[in-house]
């Protein structure tokens, strides 16, 4: 017998209605067709924190890789999973309606999800569905209804007590370590619910973005131009210090907005937020809004021409130089100085 | 087509504003600070215009939700292009726990009454930063979303199809009509949006226009939408400050104090 259904009979003498008698988490597992992503087991340990039995949903039109990986994870007690050609591109209209029929079966008390792409997409729709505000992106949990979160770009945080009965929550996955995994071999349920067929919303296909680099919120180290660079061919300088460092390569707003490099890589508070080890800042001058996206990394390092260009307010090392000197100089120094 | 669009356009602080703390930790300073249209809902009043400038709609309804000042905002919007707008009266005190959901139900009760067929909003607003209400007016009126909008091509049999923005590129979808879009920074490039000193100069006339432009007032209660807080702000901080860092001298101080720190 495992472990949920353990606590399941524990709490069953005290309570008559069963389904409702104690406080579990739902967290709907970020995932690709091919793999589990970081940032599901990052929101795994958000939900650790709160303090409840965990459930994990794996829902899309390709699971098994998720699931492998998922089944070995210790903190969980439980893996839902529903496979459907028609979660093809997660559409929140679809996704919704699957989330909803787990919802009905088991009272889940707190939903949560990443704050990715996919869940800022469906989560909001799920929570008016059921009637509760949305906790978005939150970056800190203090107990099971007190969270943190931040507001205006990254420039306030603010601690709020939710009044809703289920509290439905997004996670920035920065804030919050993966869980390990480990050997458990978690029970996997397959729900026997069908998604509606959609009528009004048609997945036609995506282009996604290919890269040897590692993903950009989840790497240890990103490398990032702005406006400085002047052209998208100046990139190179970048991606050859990124493929040096094993970094990601990021933009700010301004240098998607010219066209050097796809929208997916922005950093900042409408793009992507990062915290890794080492953020290097190159020809960024570090508007507000790029701040938002990056500023929690562990070690920031800005190399600009202008010695008062902001990024050196929050920068640990400054270096104010022309880039085009100063980036090829390490790109050939820096094997030297790499630990191996 | 002749569509009949509704945009939300939020009243925030300035974008550029630094913004402070306020010394009760339940809030930050409004009072006395610039503010302007969300950003985000500047793209989306543009591109509801540009259909219009296309004939694919017949009508633009702008509604911004809050304080009296919102009025403002809204002025702004008809200045733009929209052909009327909606002022919903929140009091300052319901507007700090005003959350997406309420904003929502507001949005979703215009929609029906004024029998609109393509709800246009920011994807999120740069004070509170949630990416919520465009998800949840569609929701509430069982319609189709298409977030993080990047460009919207109504086809000839009543279709839409939506680039979408998301982690790792761009999807495409496509769409029945009525639906609710939410716009990212990319779908257009406002008029005004960034010089409205030239806007005065250049369109005296669409401001003056813009005067005569009725601005219709109602209150959440004449839409039967509950406003009772859903969260309550135990403190509002600022965040941590980042030490000052140091400035290196050269490529070889900076690569060796990175060898220090264990960072390469």
């Amino acid at each position: 017998m495992n472990r949920y259904s353990t606590i399941l009979r524990r709490c069953l003498p005290r309570f008559s209605s069963s389904s409702a008698c104690f406080n579990s988490t739902l967290v709907i597992a970020d995932h690709t067709e091919e793999a589990l992503l970081p940032l599901a087991l990052r929101t795994i340990t958000a939900a650790k924190q709160i303090g409840n039995p965990i459930t994990c949903l794996v829902a899309g039109p390709k699971i098994d890789a998720a699931v492998e990986t998922l089944k070995k994870v210790d903190d969980i007690e439980k893996i839902l999973t529903v496979e459907s050609d028609q979660l093809k591109g997660w559409l929140p209209e679809v996704m919704t309606d699957v989330v909803l029929n787990a919802q009905k079966q088991f009272n889940f008390t707190h939903i949560m999800s990443g704050a990715s792409s996919t869940g800022k997409n469906f989560a909001p729709r799920l929570a008016s569905l059921l009637d509760v505000s949305l906790i978005s992106d939150i970056v800190g949990i203090k107990n099971s209804e007190t969270f943190l979160r931040t507001i205006y770009a990254g420039n306030a945080t603010m601690e709020l007590k939710s009044l809703d009965k289920i509290k439905l929550i997004t996670v920035r996955g920065t804030a919050f370590d993966p869980v390990s995994i480990g050997s458990a071999n978690v029970a996997v349920e397959k729900l026997s619910i069908e998604a509606n067929a959609q009528e009004n919303v048609k997945w036609i296909n995506s282009e996604l973005t290919k890269s040897e680099r590692p993903e950009l919120t989840a790497a240890s180290r990103v490398v990032a131009g702005g406006r400085g660079m002047k052209s998208g061919e100046n990139f190179k300088l970048l991606y050859d210090l990124a493929d040096k460092l094993n970094a990601a390569v990021g933009a700010s707003r301004a240098a998607v907005d010219a066209g050097f490099v796809s929208n997916d890589l922005q950093v900042g508070q409408t793009g992507k937020i990062v915290a890794p080890e080492l953020y290097v800042a190159i020809g960024i001058s570090g508007a507000i809004q790029h701040l938002a996206g990056m500023k929690d990394s562990k070690t920031i390092v800005a190399i600009n021409k202008d010695p008062d260009a902001p990024i050196f307010q929050v920068a640990d090392l400054g270096l104010v130089a022309d880039l085009f000197k100063a980036v090829p100089e390490i790109n050939e120094k820096i094997d030297k100085y790499m630990s191996k | 087509m002749s569509l009949r669009i509704l945009v939300g356009c939020k009243r925030v602080i300035d974008y550029a504003v630094k913004i402070h703390v306020r010394p009760d930790n339940k809030g930050v300073v409004t009072q006395g600070v610039k503010h302007s249209m969300n950003p985000f809902d500047e793209i989306a009043v543009e591109e509801a215009v540009r259909m219009k400038e296309k004939k694919l709609a017949s009508e633009i309804l702008a509604i911004s939700i809050g304080p009296q000042a919102s009025q403002d905002t809204l002025r702004t919007a008809l200045a733009m292009g929209c052909d009327k707008a909606l002022h919903v009266n929140v009091d300052e005190k319901s507007f700090e726990t005003l959350v997406p959901l309420q904003v929502s139900k507001i949005l979703a009760k215009v929609a029906q009454q004024e029998k609109i067929d393509l709800v246009i909003l920011g994807k999120q607003a740069i004070d509170d930063d949630c990416n919520a209400t465009a998800q949840m007016t569609a929701a509430l009126l069982n319609w189709p979303q298409a977030t993080n909008a990047s460009k919207i091509e109504p086809k000839d049999d009543g279709k839409v199809l939506v680039t979408r923005e998301i982690d790792g590129g761009l999807e495409y979808v496509e769409y029945k009509l009525p639906l609710v879009v939410s716009a990212d920074l990319r779908l257009n490039e406002p008029r005004y949006a960034t010089l409205p000193n030239i806007m005065v100069k250049k369109h005296p006339l669409n401001l003056l226009k813009a005067k005569k432009k009725p601005i219709d007032k109602k209150t959440p209660k004449d839409l039967d939408v509950d406003l009772t807080p859903r969260m309550e702000i135990i403190t509002v901080q600022e965040p941590a400050k980042r030490e000052a860092g140091t400035k290196v001298a050269d490529v070889d101080e900076l690569l060796t104090k990175l060898k220090e720190a264990g960072r390469i």
